[in-house]
């Protein structure tokens, strides 16, 4: 496919310009800023539309990722915009959320020699753009509209030969073939708000239920404001009100309605069932019960969810010390760290592997040691000191080490005897995990869970063992990322439709 | 956004609210509780219900003005409206099958056994009431609680009603003069639930304690609620609130229970004087903090 722009040959990413340092761990400002429209540009112009697309493959959502590059490049940022949005419900979120080393970004051709093509900037920058110009989004899709069928982008390649099957049958659907039917969607983070801005599109009456005061699930109460601004969840989320879903907060499914409520009296077609996996893991070691000591879910659901770093404007304080333990290696644990050290500690933080073998993105671990993080590998909590008035005074580590890697690949870890020592600390963070809520199992009859109270679902369809009820994202799959929340949601959504058109035949 | 449809001062320091939410009001049973937010800057708090009316679809919560969050709660008339009021949530206290019972109210804890006390007359035990106060003044829910029991023992601690003593005073009499309880709930002050459940023990008498720690979402998220029970922590928000008196932890909940008494004295005094000047403004508190300095060094 030949190229209609000039390709940058740089086989470094234009850089992203970033919130200086100082300024940064003393407030909970966004810390990557974003490309300008001349430095998006110019990152554009290094995707060089190889006929393979292999990003297309990686990404879980299915985003047209050369087309609207293209566009970019040239300039035509609503059109981008257009070709985005069509595939993913949350653009804004998933450019700054998604792991893309590991996904569009790790498949990329450019990658193989220097850095692949920033395409999670990229989206990001897109997504940014059509918020600070709604109107010139309007005036393009009404033009697209007009000149083109909805789902025939007018660009250079072939959308379908890079998608999955299903993802083909959502694009090719008509926009209002679901008109009449009524969906509950059990949840609002990231793989329900997909599932029902899908639905919604094609004309599906859509109820969004969420338990908490607020909507957007781990993109409100989990991901920090730093990484995540809550505004922008917020205008995302707008976004589907303004296509017609309905969201009801304070409303807990399995408490106040349960499932077979809403399908029989309450007289929903389908639920999508997309909770999450919000319930805390702990370390189960000697003291984890002493004042100071916390799961990452408490100060992450202080400061995001109740603004507890606006204390006393907002009235939930949070606890923050001089000396922060964090325990944990994965992007929880350095949204915990990162909050922690914004809060005014010092922070270690404690992790039983090494710094190749960190579940985080390698952003998140290069952000966190930026500001000062303190990273203690191959350490593992083994008690909690704790004073006489029951309050943490340290933690008490062991060494570890690698052993051989066995078949796999994977290298597990052992303590090494007599290694312990103690880190002084006022303040700990467990953040090793996070299981799923048993209550929608444990009150809807039929349906199927593991013994980890995970949702048992067809992979295609997302379809549980109860007809009627679907399930998708952390529910099902256990703690993962939101863009495979967001693909599960995209499935169920598909999954869903065909339910209710089978449903209707019979 | 959830109407106050009644607003009633049960004494100085307690007020009972009705609160227009029919769906949770068909739902809601004895022991489990609500949480609620006045406004935008608001925290999530805990209130464990006092009675339901689902025909009216009307929610009771009777609650202290000893926080920040409740002080700004009792300024509240009907009319108003709560932004968010969530519920029921955590699990309805085990009283199926219960033939004698007793129940047992600390000071505004009172107002959460009360409805114990009356879903067990409703379906037919025997029932007896004992509830303590600090002083006459503050007895409360009497008329109420007559109806419900077979007999009522009101003590305080200062003896202003005639009775002086503690609640276990009562309690550890009925034992000794042979009533046979089958079940005993306490709800008050932990040292209270603590003192109860040491009386019944030895008796082998199943005790239930209603726990109410710290807590954030209280839908089993934060883990800020935990609770020492046997051996392990629980969630008091999804395993409790009620737990099994002879298993709880009563120190590690009194020590837990204190984490935030610091920034919870702060906010209370910001609350207070947000109450007595107007409305809420940015960076209010900042200024309150130097002012509060100068009256502490004052005086």
């Amino acid at each position: 496919m030949p190229c209609v722009y000039d390709v940058n040959k740089d086989n470094e990413k234009v850089a992203m310009p970033e919130l200086d340092l100082v300024t940064r761990s003393q407030n909970f400002c966004e810390v990557a800023l974003g490309y300008t429209e001349e430095q998006a540009q110019e990152e554009a112009r290094r995707c060089i539309q190889c006929p393979k697309k292999p990003c297309m493959s990686g990404c879980p959502v299915g985003v047209p990722i050369p087309q609207f590059i293209e566009q970019v490049a040239l300039g035509n940022f609503a059109h981008a915009y257009q070709l985005v949005h069509q595939a993913n419900t949350l653009p804004a979120v998933c450019g700054r959320a998604c792991p893309q080393e590991t996904q569009c970004e790790g498949k990329c051709t450019r990658g193989r020699k220097g850095e692949p093509v920033g395409i999670g900037r990229l989206e990001r920058f897109v997504a940014d753009w059509a918020m600070a110009h709604p109107d010139e989004v309007a005036a393009f899709e009404a033009s697209a509209t007009k000149s083109t069928s909805h789902t025939t982008a007018p660009c250079t390649a072939d959308l379908a030969d890079a998608q999955e099957a299903s993802l083909e049958s959502a694009f090719a659907a008509e926009s209002d073939d679901l008109d009449g039917y009524r969906v509950a969607v059990v949840g609002s983070g990231p793989a329900s708000l997909t599932c029902a801005g899908e639905l919604a599109q094609r004309g599906c009456d859509v109820s969004v239920f969420e338990a908490l005061h607020e909507t957007g699930g781990v993109l409100t109460y989990g991901i920090p404001e730093f990484r995540l601004p809550k505004k922008l969840v917020a205008e995302e989320i707008h976004k589907l009100e303004d296509v017609g879903v309905d969201f009801k907060t304070d409303v807990v499914v399995g408490k106040l309605y349960d499932i077979d409520e809403l399908m029989d009296e309450r007289g929903f077609d389908a639920v999508f069932v997309g909770t999450g996996a919000g319930l805390p893991s702990y370390l189960g070691i000697e003291g984890e019960g002493a004042n100071g000591v916390m799961v990452a879910n408490e100060l992450l659901t202080r400061v995001n969810l109740m603004k507890a770093y606006q204390f006393p404007s907002f009235d939930t304080p949070v606890y923050a010390g001089k000396h922060c333990v964090v325990v944990g290696g994965g992007n929880v644990a350095m949204d915990a760290a990162r909050t922690a050290r914004r809060l005014g500690a010092e922070v270690t933080l404690v992790y039983r592997r090494g710094r190749e073998q960190m579940p985080a993105r390698a952003e998140e671990i290069h952000h966190a040691v930026q500001e000062g993080i303190k990273l203690q590998l191959l350490t593992n909590p083994v008690r909690v000191l704790v004073d006489d008035e029951g309050w943490i005074e340290g933690v008490e580590c062991v060494s570890m080490e690698l052993s051989e890697p066995d078949e796999s690949g994977r290298q597990s870890v052992v303590a090494v005897p007599d290694s312990n020592f103690a880190i002084d600390a006022d303040m700990m963070v467990v953040a090793v995990g996070s299981k799923t809520n048993p209550l929608i199992a444990k009150t809807t009859p039929g349906l199927e869970v593991t013994s980890r109270n995970l949702m048992v679902v067809d992979e295609q369809t997302c379809a549980t063992s109860k007809p009627g009820v679907y399930a998708g994202g952390d529910a099902v799959s256990g703690a993962a990322t939101v863009i495979l929340a967001m693909g599960a949601g995209k499935r169920a959504a598909a999954g869903i439709a065909d339910y209710l058109k089978v449903k209707q035949a019979s | 956004m959830f109407e106050i449809l009644e607003a009633e001062q049960l004494n100085k320091d307690v007020t009972r609210m009705v609160i227009d939410a029919p769906d949770i009001a068909r739902r809601i049973k004895p022991g489990q509780f609500i949480m609620l937010r006045i406004d935008e800057q608001g925290e999530r708090i805990p209130l464990t219900m006092n009675d339901c009316d689902p025909d009216k679809g009307t929610v009771t919560i009777v609650f202290q003005a000893v926080g920040a969050t409740t002080m700004k709660l009792s300024t509240m008339h009907a009319g108003e409206y709560l932004l968010d009021f969530v519920g029921p949530l955590g699990n309805p206290t085990e009283l199926d099958g219960v033939k004698r019972a007793c129940i047992i109210g600390g000071g505004l804890g009172t107002a959460i056994a009360y409805p114990q006390a009356k879903w067990l007359h409703d379906h037919g035990a025997q029932v007896d009431v004992i509830t303590g106060f600090r002083s006459a003044d503050l007895i409360m829910l009497e008329e109420e609680i007559e109806k419900v029991s077979e007999h009522q023992f009101i003590v305080t601690d200062d003896g202003s009603n005639g009775h002086r003593g503690l609640v276990t005073h009562v309690l550890a009499k009925q034992i000794e003069a042979g009533v046979n309880y089958d079940l005993v709930v306490a709800i008050g002050p932990v040292i209270m639930m603590q003192k109860v459940s040491e009386l019944t023990k030895p008796h082998a008498i199943k005790t239930w304690v209603s726990m109410n720690p710290l807590m954030i979402d209280g839908t089993g998220m934060c883990g800020v609620c935990r609770v020492k029970v046997g051996d392990q922590y629980l969630h008091a928000c999804v395993d409790g609130p009620d737990f099994d008196g002879h298993l709880v932890d009563f120190a590690d909940a009194l020590r837990r229970g204190v984490q935030y008494r610091e920034p919870e004295q702060y906010a209370r005094e910001v609350a207070a004087h947000k109450l007595t000047s107007e409305g809420r403004s940015c960076g209010g508190g900042v200024q309150l903090h130097e002012e509060q300095q100068l009256r502490r060094k004052a005086g």
